[in-house]
């Protein structure tokens, strides 16, 4: 096992996760809400609650124009870079399997990891460890076990 | 109120995920591969977020309503069952597959690359089949 330590990244993951965590906690105090992308994306298309559709349409909408306004401000590479591991095959199954998997289970990283933890939920906490242990798990399979 | 409210918070959370380094799927894929040249940096994109959300949950909780609505909209507090293991397994194995979860999935259609716009749509089948599969 090596560890590749780059300074400047960590910098950029501990004020991102601040970011990301400040935009949760804005949320819960204005409006009463979890900030939990999956269950926002999924009561959007799916649910189809009359009343409830205009704030998640334009939550993600912010999401994606706060993409847009790093790329135009910062020289740092662009979100979802070329190079995205596999092509689109790759990006097929996972896609399936994450949208599956988190309207299975009610959440993801955000709604059970940044959100579900602080509220110290135990479906979170629970949800947390088995969504990161089955992460740690495929990609030993897919690296170190299939690719042999 | 509300819909301003939203797109704001949104775009901090977007800003935030890109700033963050979760939107490039190799450096998700090398935090999840312990037993290769470990990444461990983006540890710090949870731990930098639950040092604001701990605290500021707490605090927020003690409120009787948030400031512009009336109640708390949040999910119920119940038991660990296997729908939720399960549907957190299924989750797992697909973030270790692709390198991307939910949240940056969707910042990253700002860079308009094919491959997202394939990630983001399989999600949303998924979310479907996941309704006709196993009805909530």
């Amino acid at each position: 096992m090596n560890v590749v330590v780059e300074p400047d990244v960590w910098v950029r993951a501990l004020a991102g996760g601040a970011l990301i965590g400040l935009a949760a906690a804005a949320l819960l105090l204005l409006t009463g809400r979890i900030a939990g992308i999956s269950g926002i994306l999924g009561g959007l298309v799916l649910d189809r609650r009359s009343g409830d559709r205009a704030w998640r349409a334009l939550f993600l909408l912010g999401v994606v124009l706060g993409g847009l306004i790093f790329l135009r401000l910062s020289t740092l590479p662009a979100p979802g870079a070329p190079g995205a591991p596999g092509g689109w095959p790759v990006m097929l199954i996972g896609g399936l399997l994450v949208g599956f998997g988190t309207r299975m289970g009610n959440g993801c990283t955000s709604g059970h990891g940044v959100c579900g933890l602080a509220r110290l939920s135990k479906r979170s906490r629970a949800a947390t460890l088995t969504f990161m242990f089955c992460g740690f798990l495929t990609v030993f399979i897919l690296r170190h076990v299939w690719a042999q | 109120m509300n819909l301003a409210v939203a797109l704001l918070v949104g775009v901090v959370f977007g800003v935030g995920l890109t700033l963050s380094g979760m939107t490039d799927p190799n450096k998700i894929l090398g935090f999840l591969d312990i037993a290769g040249a470990w990444q461990p940096t983006l540890a710090f994109v949870m731990g930098g977020a639950l040092m604001v959300t701990v605290p500021a949950f707490a605090s927020i909780r003690r409120r009787n309503r948030p400031i512009l609505e009336t109640k708390f909209h949040l999910p119920p507090d119940g038991n660990v069952d296997l729908r939720l293991i399960g549907g957190a397994a299924v989750f797992g194995i697909g973030w270790g597959v692709a390198g991307f979860c939910p949240g940056p999935a969707i910042t990253s259609l700002a860079s308009g690359a094919g491959s997202i716009v394939v990630f983001c749509a399989a999600m949303i089948a998924g979310m479907w089949l996941s309704d006709r599969a196993a009805p909530r």
